[in-house]
């Protein structure tokens, strides 16, 4: 039976109320009394010397307040990156400046080169169409092969060359895995792009900053995942502020998908100005200036090769990728190519030795950093593709030969440095197979071919290391940064709760299921229970919500929190009922004697709490607890999925005819709200798998700078999805036994796409081991045609 | 500055608008009215769908003053007075068919126009016809379900909540 409220229920969302009425509160609908609006000048070339800006034509355009160039900001940090990654001979990576306003060098269209504050966003425009630049145009670096070359132009002048580092994971022997592959039964090896995307969160991002000259307070309200992080690198590393004195708002977020972690210059120089000019200073993306300025994902281009023995056991795997940073280190950018995406290589497989080379370059394009899933689809794209292709050579089953290399024993420590605490990918698999009804597949094959039309099944299985992450691994690994989360439980009088966390909630649903958390701990109904997030004034320091970190990391912080407070409501409760607090048992919100029928009810402890007459003289008065929490390892959450297309051989054009997800998230809080987040990822998976595509032309320029070039998936892009979430293997180290869910479609579902893509075009006769995402119809003809 | 005037949801407005001025910003600065969102500048995302004497427009794509004398509603006048959400905006909360909420009001304005046009539409026409909104979260799945159960169908048979 589906339960009706509390852990395990599908809840409806109270956030929908706001959100359906027009009642939601986005950052760009705040508007501070007497703001000015800041239009940014952005450089329309790739790479560019400057050697003068002259802005005084543009000051004196009606409704200026200031003009700012990089000149303003000398002095002033740069943006900071949140992870030193150690190259394979021990060197920190090479860590170039990257300045709020460009200073020198223009590095990528989009680089910001002034800034004008206006009354209106209209007067900053005019008047930035008056500031004249000299620029002396230089190559575009773009191809990060050529981009790796001696003598190559340089991105960074300072730097010895354009490898921010070269980096290494797994097998350090080079003779011992030369020689598996150079003895192995068979070897498979594919080259790979993973095109680069722009996350595209239907909410352009905004920063409005305030600044009071008579308290020296500031406040800036951004689209943030995490209002914490924010402050602590704008105050410590940027602008040089007090904590105290500065309050990071974000509010209501419209989708982050990781492209709103990240400490933006447009955010600094918003706080900045603000202080500068005396006055609020607004800023509102516009979609075409997202395209160039919020950091973009994936870009990979991989050579991946798998070695397997007579018996199709997988031996050793290895890859070698260039992976493209973009202009500058945007916060987490360099953690992706390396401990999000090598630790990642095992996947599901009892591969025995692996081997992870990336190379990651310096381009004269927009920065690249962290995208639903982040690096761990890299990963799984790879593994998943190379099998693929594998069994189509070797002419076996592909479902089997997964299965056959599968991890069966937990927990299980990979070559590449992860322990998976718990699974079972042969069960998850099986739930696939029914759900998707794989046995049935030839079947409908052969429908679609008397249609003309070729079908294909894809598969893939993935896993992710999330709920990142443990702090004093992820130190050992370069992070500057801890990633416990916190909460604290403040239970008022009438015993009514707030709960302020660290996590943050755009699109996730936490206002609803965290509550059901609580509620089920003391036995109250959900409606008692209220989450407070996204305002560094009222809520502890927590990291926010990225890497499907939220419940797995915040919420063992929120249950911690919610048995300090259940302890002491016990000693409360004793002191009533004049019984030993051992004794006392919770239920349904009452207090009762063991084996007696002595009782109190949740309120009644909470009004003695705060009207303390007949109380405990050793309990403090009060009922409010803060837990910080920080994980003993990362989460794995695995999974099993099926594509079917269908592909028409005259236009080649895929349609995806069925798309069936089996994952293994542990334990769930409210299932509507976790299948809403797979089909999300999922959507995003096919966008990036079929439509999307981040392209630059040979000069740098970026062709793809909106909806109109870039190809978002819509509603008739995609089918109805299957979604199956009955494998549960709790996670064994956090108290919910929650894996984390929000990654999962994203990683799981391009690999299977392209997978069927391939299926149905060999079952066509074509021999074609490979086309590149966006398999668009113009590459799928082309290869069917060649 | 010219004078517009127009009824935003039964109520008569008017404001001193530029030329340039779109419907978009004059409900969201003008009026206060920021449930209208603004995703995109080239008129593709439809986040900002309003309607405009009973057809779905996109407010971003149409200047304030061409508005003037027209009856306009927007998603702060979809729920009833006493704020009881319409059938389309429960079905929606029913049916999960919003996460961050941003693209939602485009959504229902859109819907709603389909379902007085159509009062039964099939998936594949309510697939065709959000052509113009774009959804970043949902993967549409659930936006869709809920488009047809606010139409009286019967969607328990279509996979997972
Ligand atoms: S804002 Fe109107 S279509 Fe995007
Ligand atoms: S719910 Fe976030 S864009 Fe649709």
């Amino acid at each position: 039976m589906p339960k009706d409220s509390g852990i395990g229920a599908s809840s409806k969302r109270r956030e929908d109320v706001r959100f359906l009425t027009g009642a939601g509160n986005y950052t760009d609908d705040i508007n501070a009394h007497g703001q000015a609006h800041v239009y940014f000048l952005r450089s329309d070339i790739a790479h560019g010397r400057i050697n003068s800006i002259n802005t005084s034509a543009a000051e004196a355009m009606p409704g200026v307040v200031k003009v700012f160039t990089g000149k303003d900001f000398e002095g002033v940090g740069g943006m900071p990156c949140g992870w030193e990654v150690t190259d394979r001979h021990g060197a920190p990576m090479q860590e170039p400046p990257h300045p709020i306003l460009a200073q020198g060098k223009v590095r990528h269209v989009g680089d910001p080169i002034a800034a004008v504050v206006a009354d209106s966003l209209e007067q900053a425009r005019d008047a930035a169409e008056a500031i004249e630049v000299d620029l002396d145009e230089l190559p575009a670096v773009l191809d990060m092969k050529a981009a790796a070359q001696e003598g190559a132009t340089l991105v960074h002048d300072d730097l010895k060359n354009n490898i921010c580092y070269d980096w290494h994971l797994g097998e350090e022997d080079n003779d011992k895995i030369n020689g598996i592959f150079a003895n192995a039964a068979h070897v498979t090896t594919l080259d790979l792009v993973n095109n680069r995307l722009v996350a595209n969160p239907m909410e352009p991002r905004v920063a409005l900053a305030e600044y009071s000259r008579g308290t020296d307070e500031y406040t800036l309200y951004t689209t943030s995942q995490n209002p914490h992080v924010i402050r602590l690198l704008m105050c410590a590393f940027v602008l040089g502020l007090p904590e105290h004195k500065v309050r990071v708002v974000a509010p209501d977020v419209g989708g982050g998908f990781g492209t709103k972690i990240f400490h933006y210059a447009e955010e600094a120089f918003c706080t900045f100005a603000a202080k500068a000019c005396n006055r609020p200073v607004k800023w509102t993306s516009s979609r075409s200036e997202a395209f160039m300025s919020d950091a973009q994902g994936r870009d990979h281009v991989s050579t991946i090769e798998l070695a397997l023995d007579a018996d199709n056991n997988f031996i050793a795997l290895r890859t070698n990728t260039y992976a493209n940073l973009g202009a500058y280190l945007s916060t987490f950018s360099s953690s992706v190519p390396t401990w999000l995406h090598g630790t990642l290589m095992a996947g599901n497989y009892k591969t025995p030795v692996i081997q992870v080379n990336v190379k990651a370059m310096f381009t004269n394009t927009v920065p690249v950093d962290a995208y639903r899933g982040a690096g761990r689809p890299e990963a799984t794209y790879q593994l998943e593709r190379v099998i693929d292709k594998a069994a189509r050579e070797l002419g076996v089953d592909p479902i089997a030969l997964r299965r056959q290399n599968f991890v069966t024993q937990f927990p299980y420590d990979t070559p590449v440095a992860l322990t998976y605490d718990t699974g079972d990918y042969h069960g998850t698999m099986d739930k696939l197979e029914a759900a998707a009804d794989i046995a049935g597949f030839a079947a409908r094959r052969t429908e679609s071919e008397a249609k003309g039309k070729l079908r294909g099944l894809g598969i893939n299985c993935y896993i992710e290391a999330c709920g990142i992450a443990p702090s004093n691994i992820v130190g050992m690994l370069g992070a500057r940064a801890g990633l416990y989360d916190a909460a604290t439980v403040r239970v008022n009088a009438t015993g009514s709760i707030s709960v302020m966390v660290g996590a943050h909630s755009h699109g996730q649903g936490h206002e609803t299921a965290f509550p059901q958390v609580v509620a089920d701990m003391i036995g109250i109904d959900e409606s008692m229970v209220e989450i407070v997030h996204g305002d560094t004034s009222k809520i502890p320091f927590g990291m926010g919500t990225y890497g499907s970190r939220s419940l797995a990391v915040c919420g063992s912080a929120m249950v911690r929190a919610t048995e300090k407070v259940i302890d002491k409501a016990k000693k409360i409760a004793a002191h009533l009922l004049e019984a030993s607090e051992a004794d006392i048992e919770l239920k349904d919100g009452q207090f009762s004697v063991a084996g007696t029928d002595k009782s109190v009810a949740w309120g009644d402890v909470t009004l003695t709490a705060y009207v303390p007459h007949n109380f405990p003289l050793e309990v403090e008065p009060g009922l409010e607890e803060t837990a910080f929490y920080d994980p003993a390892n990362f989460t794995y959450p695995a999974g099993a999925y099926a594509c079917e297309v269908e592909v028409d051989p005259e236009t080649g054009k895929v349609s995806i005819e069925a798309f069936t997800a089996a994952d293994d998230f542990g334990n769930i809080i409210n299932p509507m709200i976790v299948d809403g987040q797979v089909h999300g990822g999922i959507g995003q998976g096919i966008g990036q798998a079929l439509l999307e595509n981040c392209a630059y032309d040979e000069n740098g320029q970026l062709l793809s700078a909106s909806f109109m070039d870039y190809a978002m998936p819509r509603a008739d892009d995609v089918p109805f999805y299957g979604v199956d979430h009955s494998s549960q293997t709790p996670c064994t180290h956090n108290p919910l036994g929650v894996k984390g869910c929000g990654e999962a479609g994203a990683i799981g579902s391009p690999p299977a796409v392209v997978n069927a893509v391939l299926d149905a075009l060999n079952s066509g006769g074509k021999a074609i081991d490979h086309i590149d995402m966006p398999v668009s119809p113009s590459r799928v003809w082309t290869a069917m045609n060649s | 500055m010219t004078q517009v005037s127009m009824t935003v949801n039964g109520k008569s407005v008017s404001g001193d608008v530029e030329g340039r001025t779109l419907l978009s910003s004059f409900l969201r600065d003008h009026l206060s009215l920021t449930g209208t969102h603004v995703g995109c500048d080239t008129a593709q995302c439809g986040a900002c769908v309003v309607h405009v004497n009973g057809e779905a427009v996109k407010s971003c794509n149409m200047l304030a003053l061409e508005a003037d004398g027209a009856d306009v509603g927007t998603i702060e006048g979809q729920a009833a007075e006493d704020g009881t959400l319409n059938v389309i905006q429960q079905a929606f909360q029913d049916h999960h068919g919003l996460q961050c909420g941003f693209c939602t009001p485009g959504m229902v304005m859109s819907a709603a126009a389909l379902l007085k046009d159509k009062p039964r539409p099939s998936e594949a026409e309510i697939r065709k016809y959000l052509e113009g909104n774009l959804c970043r979260c949902t993967g549409y799945h659930n936006i869709v379900k809920a488009i047809m159960a606010a139409s009286g169908q019967d969607v328990s048979s279509i996979a997972a909540e």
